[in-house]
């Protein structure tokens, strides 16, 4: 087999092999909480044999072992458990409770990325053809702000000009089922625009240090003594050298856009997944917070998965082995 | 704008300034020069003489964190430097063109050679694609590239460096320029390697009638390339003329003494008693399964002289320099060292066995620690070694700086702070500090300009008088061999092929490779190439 996917292969088994250890790693660091659900939900005044009874209803009188592989046998079916919120009466599973806030966080994460990321590449690279000029500082000035503000208050910040001075947009993003597509899209501008601003700034100013770094090697100046035009050098010669620490800022961007915006959906009562899991650690709903630190491990493992691989794969040394 | 076709370029009092740490100094003061078509025209000097700035300006270029101060680069006519940039930009690709010291970093790694051979041609619209890839094509047959019909598929880490440079030049005559700069094109290739890319620039230049201005330190090599020499040194012309004429009578002194470098020859010693170092039968491949890179080497280093190894890169010349430091461990054989077995490993061998053969790397760059001081890459092996401290040690490093003739102010300089050859001095002095009997030199002088050269030569041939070290002296060089060795091992494909004193292996008859690699070898005359290509002709040719 070739080099390049020897290298995937190598990378892809890396991978599997990190989310079975974040598993182990999720599944261990909730077990050595304090507490207990049984008797945190049943209160103080039920009887040893009370709680006894409902960890048995639950699984947890268990060995550990046991229950890990019995929670992982069942994720690897697509079965995440039930949640211990619902009664034994009506067991509510996990999946029913986290999906659909995972798409609702994956469809803002989606629609921000579709702006943010070609924005930011190109802020990027106009910035590098046009460094130290007026054009770059600007850009260079705002996105070190909008990195230095926390976000929250860049989102009310947002609020105030977009939903309270001109009510543009509303402030709060509640989607609720009947909703149509242009709906949901004015109901996410402003966390929308929030998070683009955050990481557009990060993006952005990795794209101009990437191609300002590949600018000084001596094939870009061969371009320029070739007559090429600067656009032309930034584009053609520089960027498909500089795509992998881009390519990296970018995964690493997405990640954060599902995994770090609990504060957003917060500012904006936004119903996606980050709550979820906030929700579920407050009320000790177990399976739930396992379900949604497994999805987040996964998220990140597979975007940096990704990134890893089209930055091995746009390197034409291993693309066109000898 | 009709013009004087006598004159393809005149450069007129040209001033460049060139930006460090703030301060700008002068790079190139008032050079004035000419080329008429058709013309090459050789610039000589040591680095920093400028050749390289001169040679861009003619393209209106100067490299980010210069500036040009004065003059005029009148080409065909038209002052480049008052053009605007969007006037300048079309010549440069097509009119003029640029070859490039370093072939491997000035391709774009990311696209295929074609593309980047015919990218001026079809971005400028000058031909459609497939009548350029076909012009490209036929250039890369002129210039007797292999495979000229799929080599443009290729990416450049797919193709060797001789070819390469061979493909850069291609380039550089697609759109058929009227000049050509050709900046030290063939310094980073093997001398057999250079013969066939200077034959064939030469043939490229000469069948097109392409005025050239060729760059370079090597006077052998400008003598079988230029019309005309000119010599640079600190930014200014030293002197110009025809180049048969500057070869037989030099009038400057700063010229004569360039060409005397050439002439340093160690005295023949007696042949020594002792061995230092012998090596019997000793086999090394890299991983189990690799081909072998040195096969049934054996070879003995006498104490207090100098062995010279020789070959082109990739004859294992170096893999048996590290296999002797213990970096690369051999698959089987033996080395002894002052009559004990070395053990195979550096692991294995105790400290005063480490002290005692030292290695000094090729690059002075890379193998000095940026952030360290001279005083503190000196004094780091007297404390490991001889666990020196305080005034002791101070002591210690003024005396080393001594040796290096560099002398106490040196020792607070950061690396950056020195030149190629004071750094490689200082390299040196590192390798003394441990005081070593046997010293590993891997082509200590080859990226050096032949003065600098000269200079440590000298210093390493007084150090060993003074000192009675040996030297295992790696190098490709055959003028630097005459100049220091006393023995001589010649290597190919990892192999001895041949091995005696200096003087019987320079004299015939040789071994074929030898002949090849002491042939290569420019020499100080104008017909040497010429002369040289006619007699290989003639012995392909021959039965």
């Amino acid at each position: 087999m070739n080099a390049l996917g020897r290298t995937i292969l190598q990378r892809l088994a890396l991978g599997l092999m990190s989310i079975v250890i974040v598993s182990v790693v999720v599944f261990s660091s909730l077990e050595f909480l304090p507490g207990d659900f049984a008797s945190s939900v049943l209160g103080r005044s039920a009887t040893p044999e009370t709680v006894a009874a409902f960890r048995q209803e639950l699984g947890l009188d268990l060995p550990a072992v046991q229950r890990y592989f019995h929670w992982i046998g069942g994720v690897l079916q697509g079965d995440l458990g039930n949640s211990f919120a619902g009664r034994a009466f009506t067991p509510r599973p996990v999946s029913e409770i986290v999906m659909p806030r995972l798409w609702n966080t994956l469809f803002l994460a989606g629609i921000t990325a579709a702006i943010a990321i070609p924005v930011a590449v190109l802020l990027g690279l106009l910035a590098a053809l046009y460094r130290n000029s007026r054009f770059d500082r600007l850009v260079n000035a705002s996105t070190l702000s909008t990195i230095a503000m926390p976000e929250f208050l860049v989102a009310y910040m947002v609020i105030l000009a977009l939903a309270v001075k001109f009510p543009l947009f509303y402030a709060m993003s509640t989607l609720s089922p009947g909703m149509s597509f242009t709906e949901r899209l004015g109901a996410v501008a402003l966390p929308v625009l929030t998070l683009s601003l955050v990481i557009i700034a990060h993006m952005m100013r990795m794209t101009r240090a990437a191609i300002i770094g590949v600018l000084a090697s001596p094939y870009i100046e061969m371009a320029r003594l070739k007559g090429m035009a600067p656009w032309r050098i930034i584009t053609r010669h520089a960027l498909p050298n500089a795509l992998g620490p881009i390519v990296n800022v970018i995964a690493f961007s997405l990640a954060y856009l599902v995994v770090g915006v609990v504060v957003i959906e917060v500012v904006f009562v936004y119903p996606g997944i980050g709550q979820t899991m906030v929700d579920a650690v407050r009320n000790r709903d177990i399976p739930v917070v396992q379900a949604c630190a497994l999805i987040f491990a996964a998220t990140y493992i597979v975007l940096n998965l990704i990134a890893d691989i089209i930055a091995i794969a746009t390197n034409p040394r291993l693309l066109h082995a000898r | 704008m009709q013009t004087d076709n006598a004159h393809l370029l005149d450069i007129r009092d040209l001033r460049v300034e060139g930006e460090s740490d703030g301060q700008w100094s002068t790079l190139v003061d008032g050079v004035s020069l000419t080329l008429r078509r058709g013309e090459v025209l050789g610039l000589v000097g040591e680095s920093g003489a400028g050749k390289s700035t001169l040679g861009l300006a003619a393209l209106g270029y100067v490299r980010p964190g210069c500036r040009i101060t004065g003059g005029q680069v009148i080409f065909d006519g038209r002052d480049l430097l008052s053009l605007p940039e969007d006037q300048r930009r079309p010549l440069r690709g097509h009119r003029i063109s640029y070859v490039a010291q370093s072939a491997a970093a000035s391709f774009n790694p990311a696209h295929s050679l074609m593309n980047q051979t015919i990218e001026t041609a079809v971005q400028r619209h000058l031909m459609p694609a497939t009548e350029a890839r076909n012009a490209a094509t036929q250039q890369f047959r002129r210039l007797s590239l292999p495979h000229p019909d799929s080599i443009g598929k290729r990416y450049p880490h797919q193709v060797s460096g001789g070819q390469l440079q061979r493909i850069m030049t291609a380039m550089a005559m697609h759109c058929g320029p009227d000049l050509i700069v050709f900046d030290e094109p063939t310094t980073a290739l093997d001398v057999t390697t250079q013969v066939e890319v200077l034959a064939s620039i030469r043939e490229a230049v000469e069948a097109r009638g392409t005025a050239a201005i060729y760059i370079t330190h090597d006077l052998a090599v400008v003598a079988q390339m230029a019309h005309r020499i000119m010599v640079l040194r600190h930014g200014k012309l030293v002197e110009e003329g025809e180049t048969q004429a500057m070869l037989d009578a030099p009038q400057q002194d700063y010229t004569r003494s360039l060409w005397a470098v050439r002439e340093v020859q160690k005295t023949t010693l007696q042949a020594a008693e002792k061995p230092l170092l012998t090596i019997q039968g000793l086999n090394f491949s890299y991983g189990k399964a690799g081909p072998k890179a040195l096969e049934g080497i054996d070879l003995t280093v006498p104490r207090g002289r100098t062995l010279a190894v020789v070959g082109e890169s990739g004859s294992g010349k170096s893999t048996l320099g590290r296999v002797i430091a213990g970096l690369n461990v051999a698959d089987s054989g033996q080395v002894t060292f002052d009559g004990q077995v070395l053990p195979r490993r550096i692991g294995q061998r105790d400290k005063d066995l480490m002290r005692r053969i030292q290695l000094v790397h090729q690059s002075a760059d890379t193998a000095l620690n940026p952030r360290h001081t001279v005083r503190e890459l000196i004094a780091r092996p007297l404390e490991t070694f001889h666990r020196l401290r305080g005034s002791e040690r101070e002591r210690r490093v003024q005396e080393l700086l001594e040796m290096i003739e560099l002398g106490p102010r040196y020792a607070d300089r950061l690396p950056s702070e020195l030149s190629g050859g004071q750094k490689q001095r200082v390299n040196i002095a590192r390798g003394l500090a441990a005081g070593p009997d046997l010293m590993i030199c891997d082509e200590v002088t080859s990226a050096l300009d032949q003065l600098v050269q000269e200079g440590i030569l000298r210093m390493l041939l007084n150090l060993q008088a003074e000192l009675q070290i040996s030297y295992f002296f790696i190098t490709h060089d055959i003028s630097t061999v005459r100049a220091i060795a006393d023995g001589i091992v010649v290597m190919h494909h990892g192999r001895i092929v041949e091995a005696g004193p200096r003087q019987d292996v320079l004299s015939p008859p040789h071994h074929p490779y030898t002949e090849l690699l002491l042939g290569s070898a420019p020499q100080m005359r104008t017909d040497w190439l010429t002369d040289l290509l006619a007699s290989r002709a003639a012995s392909a040719s021959a039965p």
